[in-house]
């Protein structure tokens, strides 16, 4: 037994140390660049200049808030539709949701940019028909879109694999003691699909939040998101100490949403994937 | 009729999650130079891919070299850590092992990937080096946001391992790590290949990370496709990208096929 515990010890030392050094010890130099200066002295500067970023901060809380929701809307009746139908129908569906989460986000995006732009697909269709090129980029509708179609397997899955595992007897059961199809449906499936719903929630909601590129090429520059300012900072300006800043804040922000939503849901889980 | 609309929504659905990939493939085959005025067939933009003159080549092999790397190191690491906190009794360290490896999970990439850049840059700076990212920083960001998926896949197979079958192989003489090689590996083995599968895929794809982890002398795939904004996209990544759409189908009806097969033999 001696030399059993030995050999565990051995095993996990370099995901210990890996863990200490490249996840931890990252966090704890964001706060420290987001505490000081460039030169390297201690400063709440940083801090007191993200009021500047205020509204910046509401948007993307506002784009990501509804974009979760929109794929929340489509993506439960998608999950309830897949969970009624044949097994095989079933897997063949899923492996439909999840291709093209395979495929680069980046080029996906592209190729939609393709598709809306000015002189884009849409736009030389209606021209066909005498209809004038339509602005569908750089609206804050093409960016919330581009965070619901990137990010909506990730809602339809979790809530697919909890409703696929919802037991048919307790259906049964419903029906034989006098439930109809709504009250099923609000009574049964939406409380057991819960744990689906929001671990998709947050599986849409944090990548939404902190993304730059949907914003960047959707939104055509015009948009902004803390993602993009983010970005800004570090990439065109060097400027660490307020990216640090930024980074903490959104990182704060989005613990602070998901223990929202754990009070919510009510439940003690830590894992995110169902 | 319910059933009707039902599937008359999935329909949409399913469509407009296959446009841009349906774009994205006939596209590929504009003889243009446009990805948004379609000008005639042709193959040119995939032959384009395997010549020489091709810029996408040194991305690409650089994508594939950085996934290899990444997803082998960390699945080694990675099964080790699943072992080791499957037989942690400590419940308090357990819980701290347990949301250490959720933060990379959790966290939105761009804060992964900054907080990266800022230890590497911090320890360039007390070393004096002006530029402190490469390839092995990139490597290093790749290894730390694999590992959490691979013991995400390891520790559920651990779990439904019976733990007297380690015990049992001991008795009979084997040392702990001869047990471990030969009696528990075997059992977690499908969690290792979905493990380094995810990573290896989860590598391949990934941007933002890479983005702010890796030097000038670097390139992968997403960062040449990103980089591409000040020139429009040429139909030849819409080439790559048909191809690996392809590689993709493949591999996934394979192995949802086989895995049904195996489901069924379960049953039986």
């Amino acid at each position: 037994m001696k030399n059993r515990s030995f050999l565990q010890r051995i095993i996990g030392a370099p995901y210990v140390l890996w863990a200490a050094i490249f996840i931890v010890v990252p966090l704890l130099i964001v706060a420290y660049y987001a505490f000081t200066d460039p030169a390297g002295a201690f400063t709440l500067d940083n801090i007191r200049n993200l009021t500047d970023y205020g509204t910046i901060f509401r948007e993307s809380i506002v784009y990501s808030v509804v974009a979760t929701l929109i794929a929340l809307v489509l993506a439960y009746p998608f999950a309830y539709v897949m969970s009624r139908k044949r097994e095989k129908t079933q897997q063949i569906m899923m492996v439909l949701v999840m291709l093209p989460m395979w495929m680069s986000l980046l080029i996906l995006t592209y190729s939609w940019m393709g598709i809306l732009e000015r002189n884009g697909i849409i736009n030389s269709l209606l021209a066909k028909i005498g209809v004038a090129p339509l602005n569908l980029i750089g609206t804050p509708a093409a960016v919330i879109f581009g965070m619901v179609y990137n990010y909506i397997p990730y809602m339809i899955l979790p809530i697919y694999s909890v409703m696929s595992k919802i037991d048919p007897s307790v259906l049964e059961a419903a029906e034989d003691l006098g439930s109809g199809s709504a009250s099923k449906l609000y009574r049964v499936i939406l409380p057991l699909s819960m744990p689906g719903v929001v671990s998709g929630i947050t599986m849409v909601f944090v990548p939404s939040v902190s993304t730059f590129y949907i914003s960047q090429k959707l939104g055509d520059g015009k948009i902004l998101l803390v993602g993009d300012v983010i970005e800004r900072q570090i990439q065109a300006q060097n400027n660490y100490n307020a990216g640090a800043a930024l980074s903490l804040v959104l990182m704060v922000l989005i613990v602070l949403s998901l223990a929202l939503m754990k009070l919510f849901a009510g439940e003690g889980d830590d894992n995110l994937y169902v | 009729m319910k059933k009707a609309i039902g599937n008359i929504f999935v329909g949409i659905m399913y469509f407009i999650l296959y446009l841009p990939l349906l774009i994205m493939v006939f596209f590929s085959f504009n003889s243009g130079r446009s990805t948004s005025v379609f000008k005639g067939f042709s193959f040119k933009w995939y032959a384009e891919l395997f010549t020489n003159s091709s810029d996408i080549g040194i991305p690409v092999r650089n994508t594939l070299i950085l996934a290899t790397l990444s997803a082998v190191i960390a699945t080694v690491i990675g099964t080790a850590a699943a072992v080791y906190i499957y037989y942690v009794k400590n419940k308090a360290w357990k819980n701290t092992l347990n949301t250490v490896t959720n933060i990379p999970m959790m966290n939105p990439d761009i804060v992964t990937g900054v907080s990266l850049m800022l230890l590497f840059v911090f320890v360039g700076r007390l070393m004096g080096a002006l530029n402190s990212l490469n390839f092995f920083t990139l490597l290093i960001a790749h290894i730390t946001f694999n590992i959490p998926y691979v013991i995400l896949n390891v520790l559920p197979k651990l779990n439904q391992t019976d733990p007297h079958l380690s015990e049992a192989a001991q008795d009979l003489g084997s040392t702990p790590t001869q047990a471990f090689f030969r009696v528990v590996l075997p059992s977690i083995m499908s969690g290792v290949t979905s493990g380094l599968m995810m990573a290896f895929t989860l590598s391949l794809d990934d941007f933002v990370i890479s983005y702010y982890t890796t030097g000038t002398d670097f390139q992968t795939l997403p960062l040449y496709v990103f980089n591409m904004v000040k020139k429009p996209v040429k139909p030849n990544i819409y080439a790559l990208y048909s191809i690996i759409f392809l590689l993709v189908l493949a591999v996934l009806l394979f192995t949802n096929i086989s895995g049904m097969k195996e489901n069924r033999k379960d049953k039986k």
